[in-house]
């Protein structure tokens, strides 16, 4: 059957399909936040000192940070006492390996179609599931160990590789970067850590998927790729919540650390609950990603297919230190109903002959808010540097709104900085002439929507690039007429 | 197999159509000519079911059932295929991934199972060379920077795929040269049986030298106010449309 006509099976009146929960004990921190709050966290996860320090000190620095108030997006003010910050699902003993983890869990993720059993997974992707705070399952961890690449849940790694998570963590985002960043290094829990050695090629697509389970609940989670000289990886991110009245936050760091001839390609599907139709509950995103290209000729490519999310914050950088290094960002971010999304990327080029591209193509639907916010920054020493930017906007109906907010801050001469941006809308003539051929109206945006969306979905790995297909279609059903 | 009576529509207040009455049976052509205004393209788009268009008297009647009260998509699916004088662009959505869907679309619609890869793409082969299209063309945006030709090929290559019971050609013949034009009539012939019909609406007797049809209207203000065989196409190319006008004035 053809990848379209899955596409069309979706389109049953289902909505936000993950939105059921489990029945997990967890193990939870009293709510609020303190410097016990901090050290609470810490101490469940039997940190050694340098670690509680550093959180420490974030902590610090974040009571003296305000909340930033220029992304174009509105919310009442979140009250950060009435939080929980760490919850974890109650595990009897730690578990060894995979037979020994709780069935429930399990079963919670094969219900969202990631199988945490090896023998059953052929696709070859390695899975770090991570639920509420924790990480509860890695996957092919000792297949990937013969190449000497690291795979494995954050806190496992300060444990077993404490040399490396101290030698990069908070490299690329320091502590003190900006107010969710430091709130995330004051309290983030767990999330995926991973270290491609000299000259390995990794095998199989890496992959973390997060999803939130308790009620009241924040996440905070951290990912550190690390890739030495003339490495590469391909790492997918996934993320999926319950439906609940209440706004929920998630604030996290993900951190790319390539060296010299090292390549990372980060592609996420964000799929957080957006919220019901009338803008009632939904997750607060507010994520911080950022890539350093530290050695020459390195590249780092960030996708995202941005869906859920009640209010999403990010912008997934790079900083183009190596000469020749490269830079890419790929994005399609939906908006429906009320959702509000301010996403876009910047990037920084310090290094000589440095290249970037941004590709963003927004949809907006319904009452919703689409902005991208993007920054071209040419350093003074980066001779050469070229930049490609092409914003396109899709609308939907006429109650949405869509914005562009492009940077560019130029200091060297030889800098060739292109940027090209267009809008559209969805046209009745498009419709009509799908319905005149037999495809239905739900159909017909699916595909004119995929079709948008085209250059950016091929860029993914070929079974998230069917997800996000569908996902798209999904987000925006219902929404003409 | 169709059976307009009497159709009266309008666009906004204003009124286009005043009472059109015509039969058609399966294996015929029948060619809508008319000046200008005339209502040629709304009649098109009526049995189409375009929305903009209100009928506001009559029925039409497509194999015994009742046209007016289908969605324009079944009215797609139980066999009328409009094609269009203004070929619409769906940007990153190639013909062969348009065609799948249609037609698979079309065939759930039916109660047949859905065509897989191999059958579909060996189906594309024969239409491919039926019409005479050049395979790049399909893989690329649907209508994106075709030329006018193109476009127009194109239509003829997916009413082909679709196989319509009634195809309806809304001024196929505009913006095509001699040799584009045959190839595009070729097409349109090769697809014809005795068990489906065409309605050629056009401004002029050229296209009508080459898709010969078997009865001539003529529209003027909404009516259909002359009928006849393929001679009458040429009787109007020579006397021209003040013909049928003064005529009218007279009557």
């Amino acid at each position: 059957m053809s990848k379209d006509n899955q596409v069309l099976e979706e389109f049953t009146s289902k909505e936000y399909e993950h939105g059921w929960t489990t029945d997990l004990e967890s193990d939870s921190a009293p709510k609020g936040l303190s410097e016990d709050t901090v050290r609470f966290i810490s101490a469940k996860k039997n940190e050694p000192e340098w670690l509680l320090e550093w959180r420490l000190k974030a902590y610090r620095h974040w009571t003296t940070m305000k909340e930033p108030q220029w992304p174009n997006v509105t919310y009442p003010t979140i009250n950060y006492q009435d939080i929980i910050y760490y919850s974890a699902p109650k595990q009897k003993v730690q578990p060894k390996n995979l037979s020994e983890v709780d069935p429930e869990l399990i079963k919670t993720f094969e219900k969202l179609g990631i199988s945490l059993t090896e023998q059953k997974r052929l696709t070859g992707v390695a899975v770090d599931a991570v639920i509420d705070s924790v990480s509860v399952a890695t996957t092919f961890k000792d297949k990937l160990g013969e190449l000497g690449i690291i795979f494995c849940s954050f806190s496992e790694a300060v444990k077993e590789h404490p040399e490396l998570v101290k030698k990069y963590l908070g490299s690329v985002v320091p502590p003190n970067d900006n107010y969710f960043a430091a709130l995330n290094s004051a309290v983030f829990s767990d999330g995926s850590f991973c270290y491609i050695p000299k000259g390995v090629r990794c095998p199989m697509e890496l992959s973390t998927y997060f999803r939130i389970n308790a009620a009241n609940t924040g996440q905070f989670e951290r990912t550190l790729i690390v890739a030495e000289d003339a490495s590469y990886v391909s790492y997918l991110e996934g993320c999926t919540a319950p439906m609940r009245d209440e706004n929920q936050l998630h604030a996290a760091v993900v951190e790319l650390y390539a060296m010299k001839d090292a390549e990372i390609k980060y592609s996420t599907v964000q799929n957080w609950y957006p919220g019901n139709k009338e803008g009632k509950g939904g997750i607060y995103n507010f994520v911080t990603k950022r890539g350093l290209c530290a050695g020459d000729h390195s590249k780092i490519s960030w996708t995202q297919v941005e869906t859920g999310s009640a209010i999403t914050w990010k912008y997934p950088s790079c900083i183009l230190k190596g000469d020749y290094s490269n830079g890419e960002f790929y994005s399609v971010a939906v908006t429906n109903n009320y959702q509000q999304a301010d996403t876009g990327s910047k990037m920084i080029h310090i290094g000589k002959h440095t290249r970037s591209r941004i590709v963003s193509k927004g949809i907006s639907a319904g009452k919703s808010q689409n902005s991208y916010r993007g920054q071209v920054h040419i350093l003074k020493r980066a001779e050469n540097a070229r930049n490609f930017s092409q914003c396109d906007s899709l609308l939907m109906g006429d109650q949405c709104g869509a914005h562009t907010f492009p940077y560019i801050d130029v200091e060297n001469k030889s800098a060739h900085v292109e940027h090209e941006a267009t809008t559209s809308k969805i046209g009745e003539d498009q419709i009509f002439y799908c319905l005149q051929r037999g495809i239905d109206e739900e159909a017909a945006v699916a595909l004119i929507v995929n079709g948008y969306a085209k250059e950016v979905l091929k860029q993914l790995p070929m079974e998230f690039a069917v997800e996000a297909q569908k996902l798209l279609a999904l987000t925006l059903e219902g929404s003409v007429g | 197999m169709l059976k307009i009576n009497n159709i009266h529509a309008r666009v906004e207040e204003k009124a286009i159509l005043n009472g059109i009455n015509l039969e058609i049976k399966p294996g015929e052509v029948h060619a809508i000519m008319g000046p200008n205004g005339s209502g040629k393209s709304t009649l098109a788009s009526v049995l189409a079911g375009r929305e903009d268009f209100e009928v506001t008297e009559g029925s039409i009647e497509f194999l015994g059932k009742d046209l007016l009260e289908m969605s324009p998509e079944d009215r797609a699916r139980e066999g009328v295929f409009l094609a269009f004088q203004y070929p619409v662009e769906i940007p990153g959505v190639s013909t062969v991934n348009f065609m799948k869907t249609a037609l698979n679309k079309i065939r759930e619609y039916r109660g047949q199972d859905t065509l897989d890869a191999v059958s579909f793409l060996s189906l594309m082969k024969e239409k491919i060379e039926l019409v005479e299209i050049d395979k790049a063309l399909l893989n690329r945006s649907l209508n994106e920077g075709f030329s006018g030709g193109e476009k127009k090929r194109n239509e003829i290559f997916q009413m082909a795929m679709l196989e319509p019971k009634l195809a309806i050609l809304d001024e196929t013949d505009s913006g095509l040269d001699i040799d584009a034009l045959r190839i595009v009539a070729n097409g349109v012939n090769k697809l014809r049986t005795k068990d489906n019909a065409t309605i050629v609406v056009t401004h002029y007797q050229r296209l009508l030298e080459y898709i010969v049809p078997d009865y001539v209207h003529v529209l003027y203000k909404g009516k259909i106010v002359k009928s006849g065989t393929k001679e009458l196409a040429l009787e109007l190319e020579a006397k021209g449309y003040d013909w049928i006008k003064s005529e009218m004035e007279v009557a």
